[in-house]
């Protein structure tokens, strides 16, 4: 290689590097169900402050133990309460900040081509059905919620040994379009993003456990001011509009 | 260690065992034909049998997905003809395994088979013996050693493998949940005591197969 092509590849790799050292960055850790709502909220809000969001997703479990091992967090977005409590209890989040913005609700979904007929819950026990697709139960927002609701029914026990546990609730989602199993437990939202699956069955909210996504800033944060900043925006109404129209509830 | 920890360990050393068990046959044979023929176009077939080796195992374990998946040209085929689901089962385990320590089998027995040499074969054909029987008399016992050591590697890979698993199998617990997997599982739920006995058993495991591999595999000494 020539000696001042190598200059220009270093001079610009150098700029690149400086220029990201000017931006200020904000760690955002969320859950799974969020990633298509959030990532349309960051857009709008980098435009309009000029920091740039960067995310996480996945499971809130698999975060909150993250943040546990010390990754780099600014914010933290859970699917449930449990997780954030965990982080509460051993110091690592700021419970002045904390607030549980948003609701949610299961739904029953089938591949799109499937027709299965659940009429209730307890047309998961049918022979028919030998690959039920949750979010890992013992740990994982989504499958907790759904073996709660399960387990109030008195069908957890007849259900468990059908359940192909997913890492987090959009692999749950992924198994059902994929045709794989027969049917799966998510989100209501989640299932509105695909087109390959089907809603069967609408879990009645009083039927669930109650459903709450709280927000937190990290302790720690590298970047406490303009985390503080958008973590304000994720409670505005603007917020709020795209959160709704992407099927959540707003609670805060 | 719990009982349930017990059923993943033998689970995975089983399965394990029987995938080394099956790419036996098919491994040998092209081993064999490597070794022994020349062709156009062999290097072609030489980089596909190494490809799992190099690949990202999750990539393999895609294109796996797409094929034995309920829509997939095979797994659509089993589903429809035969009622037999691989994709979140126990056979899906078998299947990754297999695709996946398949290239450690056939690179050790092709070298075996290369240092056999020609002349005793050619031998054994001028007294009469008709190519399968050569082969089981004097190239396969010849070559044992290389044979062994192959087929220990390829069941050390396979107590390994994780990308490819966990992507046509799934970790559904009692059925699918391997060491490796069990292990990851672990420490995402924060059970690390639980993890690390299941590290210790991998660890156990591994030393053992590559140490008596590391044994067949050693050249003799002349």
């Amino acid at each position: 290689m020539n000696f001042k092509l190598i200059k220009v590849l270093f001079v610009g790799a150098a700029l690149i590097v400086s220029a990201s050292l000017y931006a200020t960055e904000v760690t955002v850790f969320a859950a799974a169900s969020l990633t298509d709502s959030l990532k349309e909220i960051a857009a709008a809000y980098q435009k309009e402050s000029g920091d740039k969001i960067i995310f996480n997703f996945a499971a809130s479990s698999t975060l909150a133990r993250q943040i546990e091992e010390g990754g780099p967090a600014d914010i933290f977005f859970s699917a449930d309460e449990a997780q954030m409590n965990r982080l509460e209890k051993k110091g690592l989040i700021d419970p002045a900040t904390r607030k549980s913005r948003l609701g949610n609700s299961l739904v029953v979904v089938v591949p799109g081509d499937s027709t299965l007929q659940i009429k209730s819950a307890s047309d998961l026990t049918n022979a028919g059905i030998q690959q039920i697709a949750l979010a890992d139960p013992r740990a994982v927002p989504a499958g907790v919620y759904a073996k709660g609701w399960l387990t109030r029914q008195q069908l957890w026990p007849a259900v468990e040994p059908k359940v192909v546990p997913t890492e987090n609730v959009r692999a749950a989602l992924a198994a059902v379009a994929s045709g794989n199993v027969e049917l799966g437990v998510v989100y209501k939202t989640d299932a509105a993003i695909s087109k390959n699956v089907k809603v069967a069955y609408e879990v009645p909210r009083a039927d669930a456990p109650d459903i709450s996504y709280p927000m937190a800033l990290v302790k720690g944060s590298p970047q406490p001011e303009a985390a503080k900043k958008f973590l304000d925006y994720l409670s505005s109404e603007e917020a709020g509009q795209v959160f709704t129209r992407f099927g959540f509830l707003l609670r805060e | 260690m719990t009982a349930e920890e017990w059923q993943i360990v033998w689970f995975t050393a089983w399965v394990s065992a029987l995938s080394t068990v099956i790419i036996l046959p098919f491994g040998l044979a092209l081993a064999w034909v490597l070794a022994r023929r020349d062709w156009p176009g062999k290097s072609i077939v030489e980089t596909f049998v190494t490809l799992p080796l190099v690949m990202p195992p999750v990539a393999t374990g895609l294109i796996l997905l797409k094929l034995f998946g309920r829509r997939g040209a095979l797994g659509g085929f089993l589903h429809d003809q035969l009622h037999l689901d691989v994709i979140f089962t126990w056979r899906a385990v078998l299947l990754a395994l297999s695709v996946m320590s398949m290239p450690l089998l056939v690179r050790a027995a092709r070298v075996a088979f290369e240092e056999v040499n020609p002349r005793l074969e050619q031998i054994a054909r001028t007294l009469g013996a008709g190519g399968l029987r050569v082969f089981f008399t004097v190239t396969l016992p010849l070559a044992a050693r290389g044979v062994i050591g192959g087929m220990l590697l390829a069941f050390a890979r396979a107590l390994g493998e994780f990308g490819a698993t966990i992507m046509v199998a799934g970790n559904i617990p009692g059925k699918t949940s391997t060491l490796s997997l069990a292990i990851f599982e672990n420490v995402q739920l924060g059970d690390d005591p639980r993890a690390f006995r299941l590290l210790g058993v991998s660890v156990i495991l591994a030393f053992t197969a590559v140490w008596c591999s590391e044994f067949f595999l050693r050249r003799k000494k002349p």
